[in-house]
């Protein structure tokens, strides 16, 4: 019985990493991804600008957008 | 043996996690076959690549969310007039998961050339599809000789040649 403890705990340390654990969506499934009501900003020119400032004031770049490619293609 | 609540729980927790692990991606490079496929027209027959050797076949992954895709199928009509009679042949492969998102698509970007559906996403993994729009360019004996990922006019110039090579060696 103490064995199937120590794989039960074994199994609940591995589950601790949730859903990173998991494959992220394939480039041909991403269609739900690039609808528009999917983007984080509703408006694109002002969220430009805030990334602009954001980056010009970090000295960094990315970090955001669906795998590279805004539009979910890739 | 009946286990407790607990043991049962983190038991159903591993098969979850285990059956979810993914399947590697076969990558399919120049020089190999191109796996075979066979998938429905929007009329229901099947459209196989079998069917298609001896010719130079251009299979082009796309799906109505692509953006370039809008750019690249007006290109593709011309190829296909421009090679069709030549032993050429363009296969579509639609990846949409809702046929309806797809015909609207088709609807404003007009298709000259033979377009299939495979919404479980089975061909684009078993050719290691890395982005989207990709396209495979097969030569008359079925090896693929050129993948592209996206689509850009120098791209386009250069798939072009390698056509006209193609089809003269036929």
């Amino acid at each position: 019985m103490h064995y199937l403890r120590l794989i039960a705990l074994a199994v609940a340390l591995a589950t601790l990493g949730g859903c990173a654990g998991f494959a992220p969506p394939q480039p041909w499934e991403k269609g739900d991804l690039a609808r528009p009501s999917m983007q984080f900003d509703p408006d694109v020119l002002a969220a430009r600008t805030t990334q602009h400032i954001y980056t010009s004031k970090e000295g960094a770049n990315g970090g955001y957008g669906v795998g590279g490619g805004g539009c979910g293609c890739n | 043996m009946p286990l407790d609540p607990l043991s049962r729980l983190l038991s159903l927790a591993l098969v979850a996690v285990g059956s979810a692990l993914p399947l590697p991606a076969l990558a399919v490079d120049a020089g190999q076959p191109a796996p075979a496929f066979a998938l429905p027209r929007a009329a229901g027959d099947a459209l196989t690549l079998e069917s298609l050797k001896g010719r130079v076949v251009f299979v082009d992954f796309w799906a109505s969310w692509c953006a370039p895709c809008k750019r690249s199928f007006p290109w593709m009509n011309e190829l296909q007039k421009k090679y069709g009679d030549k032993g050429f042949t363009i296969v579509a492969i639609n990846v949409d998961k809702r046929r309806a998102d797809a015909d609207r698509f088709l609807a404003q970007v007009p298709a000259g050339f033979a377009v299939v559906y495979d919404p479980e996403g089975r061909t684009p993994a078993a050719y290691g599809v890395k982005g989207m729009p990709s396209s495979y360019l097969i030569d008359a004996r079925g090896n693929v000789v050129q993948v592209e990922s996206g689509f850009n006019d120098e791209h386009a110039a250069a798939i072009d040649e390698r056509i006209r090579a193609l089809v003269a060696a036929r």
